[in-house]
């Protein structure tokens, strides 16, 4: 026919309709956008600070802080700088957080595996608790622990005292205990007997693997982790005092104490994403086939050995990346610490020396790395776990 | 999407990078409002009450711009803010000013970026305790804990007073005002201190009132006035003025009551004031008679504080520093000519 060569004629004159090009245009005019964008906004805001004339920098890190804060992991005084500030937050709100997961995955995997039970009234109770947690807002759970935590308590000058430990709305006040020379070594030794022992703990599961005998690993590890570090300790004659807590006045004096903020926060963080965990727990024990189930049972295992032999670590499977964004839910949501008072890293730093030094870019921008940096260690370190558990498909 | 369209968006983009920035009173005439950064509840200061109409000393002062720019005070948006992110709001362009009982330091004039046009209450930071804790002096308050708020100069205060007597003390720091009151009052701490004028006002909210007291030591210098962001010279000078105006009406002896006579009298700085003569109200931008719009819809300045803080309302708090220069207390106006 005629008007074929032609027609080809026409499509290959105009190249820019041609699908790779056209998609080649529109991904540079949208990339050149995005750039444009983020160039107005940087400009904007450098043409707002300088008409301001607010500070940009860093230099705002070694200037005295001027403020005390209530917890603190590392010694801590008003004159020191707001770099020691941002460190005392930060450690706090790792410490809450570490234990917040720690409690979080124990009391998760009970209610979770206690949801399944073959007990009526355990198994409606889990369930009840998961219902209930998951439904109310954290911010009303942790205003919740912090008011009952505080209401039942009584003032210093009416602790409850258990010999010399205080218990009174200012906190759980315990004896500290104070080392002598010499602790460092005992320390170092411990640390070291607990890595020797968990080496020597992995040597004696291959061996079993391999050989199918059992090796003794305990009196090993007794050794390493307790005997040696006691028998450093007598020896060296590191003494160890105890600094009791006193009342004077209004407060107690000395000693080690838990501060109610805490304690409250620990609990609804824990208790809050435990609801959650226990949905993902059930969920992956659910996911094995129960064929399992019957095969470990026809095996003459009983209930119990089942389920943390054969079906807990094929749950695992299921359980472990979204166990990971629990956890990287809490460390976030410990941020609510600011709303009783608990100095986390958000109040200190992005309350207090925020407002004090009004650099509020910088330090914004820092405290979104520090939750960004945590949160990818954490994802990075589950995902490697979850490679090890991983089901290798042939 | 049509080319003509992206085009379009394309060149909008290009005109706005080189966008000049308004001055704020040119956008507040635009807007036909002014927003204006207030506490959230504080008596005396700025409060809603259950109809939701907002009553102070700080609200009457944005009442008082209000009136001067468009002759209607109820022309304020009131946005209530927290000590945490009210710096930020400001800077940011959220408000047009703070009147937010701020007291003026120098880092807040320099380093944060503002400019404080005066003092509208020149207050100091106390203590209050439990009458039971049978405390007269705040040097007895060693080894207490402290409630107070962030972000605030009165933790930094704390830190000083107590760092200087070599006394210790305990540290807990809310967000806001209401978590500060509330743990003083569950007996999470022994102290709770803030400017006196706020402590007054934060008894009002606690169930017995009586059974606290409030210590006689002053420990600190808190003056507080409105502010407004660095760059904008025009505002700043309306700001500034307005709270002269009215410290300088009540020195005339010009008030909501007196006006009308007043606009009558044959005094020459009489007249001054209130555009009668001369054009001092167009140097601001304003109108002639800008003063005179303050006085008939807000009253002078003797009049919004015992409306709000003094003998008319609930805090009853004596005027003390706050009467006027020659009256035995240190406010004072420079002339309007």
């Amino acid at each position: 026919m005629t008007d074929t060569p032609v027609r080809r004629e026409r499509m290959r004159a105009s190249w820019i309709f041609r699908p790779g090009v056209r998609s080649a245009v529109i991904q540079i005019l949208l990339v050149a956008l995005v750039v444009l964008i983020g160039w107005m906004i940087y400009r904007t805001t450098r043409q707002n600070i300088i008409t301001q004339r607010i500070p940009i920098g860093f230099d705002f890190f070694w200037i005295e802080s001027g403020f005390s804060i209530s917890q603190t992991l590392i010694p801590f005084a008003e004159n020191n700088t707001y770099a020691r500030a941002f460190l005392v937050g930060l450690l706090n709100t790792l410490f809450v957080s570490a234990l917040g997961v720690a409690l979080a995955t124990a009391i998760g995997f009970m209610v979770g595996i206690g949801r399944l039970s073959h007990n009526w009234i355990i198994a409606r109770l889990c369930g009840g608790y998961v219902e209930v947690i998951r439904n109310l807002p954290l911010l009303f759970q942790i205003l919740f622990w912090y008011l009952a935590v505080l209401a039942t308590l009584p003032s210093p000058r009416e602790s409850i005292s258990l010999g010399n430990i205080f218990i009174n709305n200012r906190g759980i006040l315990m004896p500290k205990p104070m080392f002598g020379e010499g602790i460092g070594i005992v320390a170092l030794l411990a640390a070291v007997g607990i890595l020797l022992s968990l080496v020597f703990a992995s040597l004696a599961r291959r061996y079993r693997v391999q050989t199918g005998s059992k090796l003794k690993s305990w009196p090993i590890t007794l050794l390493l982790v307790l005997v040696i570090p006691v028998f450093a300790f007598l020896y060296l004659k590191v003494g160890v005092a105890f600094d009791k807590p006193e009342l004077k006045g209004f407060n107690f004096n000395g000693g080690l104490r838990i501060i109610p903020e805490f304690l409250a926060l620990l609990i609804a963080l824990s208790t809050y994403t435990a609801g959650f965990i226990a949905e993902i727990v059930r969920a992956g024990i659910l996911a094995v086939h129960r064929g399992q189930t019957e095969a470990a049972s026809a095996l003459g295992l009983r209930r119990g050995p089942v389920l943390r032999l054969v079906v807990v670590p094929q749950a695992l499977r299921v359980i472990i990346p979204p166990l990971t964004s629990q956890y990287l839910n809490l460390i976030k949501n410990s941020s609510l610490a600011v709303s009783i008072g608990y100095p986390d890293l958000v109040s200190v730093f992005a309350g207090t020396t925020l407002n004090n030094t009004g650099q509020a870019i910088e330090i914004l921008g820092i405290t979104m790395l520090v939750y960004l940096f945590i949160s990818l260690v954490i994802s990075f370190v589950m995902n490697l776990y979850n490679r090890r558990i991983a089901l290798r498909e042939r | 999407m049509k080319r003509s369209t992206i085009l379009f968006s394309l060149a909008l983009t290009f005109a706005s990078i080189s966008a000049v920035q308004a001055a704020t009173l040119d956008d507040i005439k635009a807007r036909g409002s002014i927003l204006c950064g207030v506490s959230g509840g504080l008596a005396g200061f700025a409060q809603p009450d259950d109809k939701g109409n907002w009553n102070g000393i700080d609200v009457d002062f944005c009442r008082a711009l209000a009136a001067a720019i468009f002759n209607d005070p109820t022309k304020v948006k009131f946005l209530p803010l927290t000590a945490k992110d009210r710096f930020t709001a400001l800077q940011s362009r959220e408000v047009d000013l703070l009147s937010r009982n701020t007291t003026w330091t120098s880092s807040r004039d320099t380093q944060l970026g503002f400019n404080f046009a005066g003092v509208i209450y020149y207050d100091a930071q106390g203590f209050m305790v439990r009458k039971s804790a049978k405390v007269s002096s705040a040097l007895e308050l060693s080894n207490t804990t402290v409630c107070t708020q962030s972000g605030t100069t009165t933790q930094l205060n704390l830190a000083d007073y107590f760092r200087s007597n070599n006394m210790k003390y305990e540290a807990v720091v809310f967000n806001t005002a209401d978590e500060v009151i509330k743990a003083y009052e569950s007996g999470r701490c022994d102290v709770f201190t803030t400017d006196v004028s706020q402590i007054y006002a934060e008894r009002l909210k606690l169930s017995k009132p009586d059974e606290h007291m409030i210590l006689p030591d002053l420990i600190s210098k808190e003056p507080l006035g409105p502010l407004v962001r660095h760059g904008d010279d025009q505002w700043f000078d309306i700001v500034k003025w307005t709270l002269f105006a009215m410290i300088n009406a009540e020195e005339y002896d010009i008030s909501q009551k007196t006006l009308d006579a007043r606009l009558k009298s044959e005094r020459p700085d009489v007249k001054r004031l209130l555009g009668v003569e001369g054009n001092y109200g167009e140097q601001f931008g304003l109108t002639n008679d800008w003063i005179v719009r303050i006085i008939r819809h807000v009253g002078n300045y003797g009049e919004i504080y015992d409306r709000n803080v003094g003998e008319g309302s609930r805090l009853k708090i004596d005027r003390g520093l706050n009467k006027l220069w020659n009256k035995g207390g240190i406010q004072y106006a420079p002339p309007v000519r």
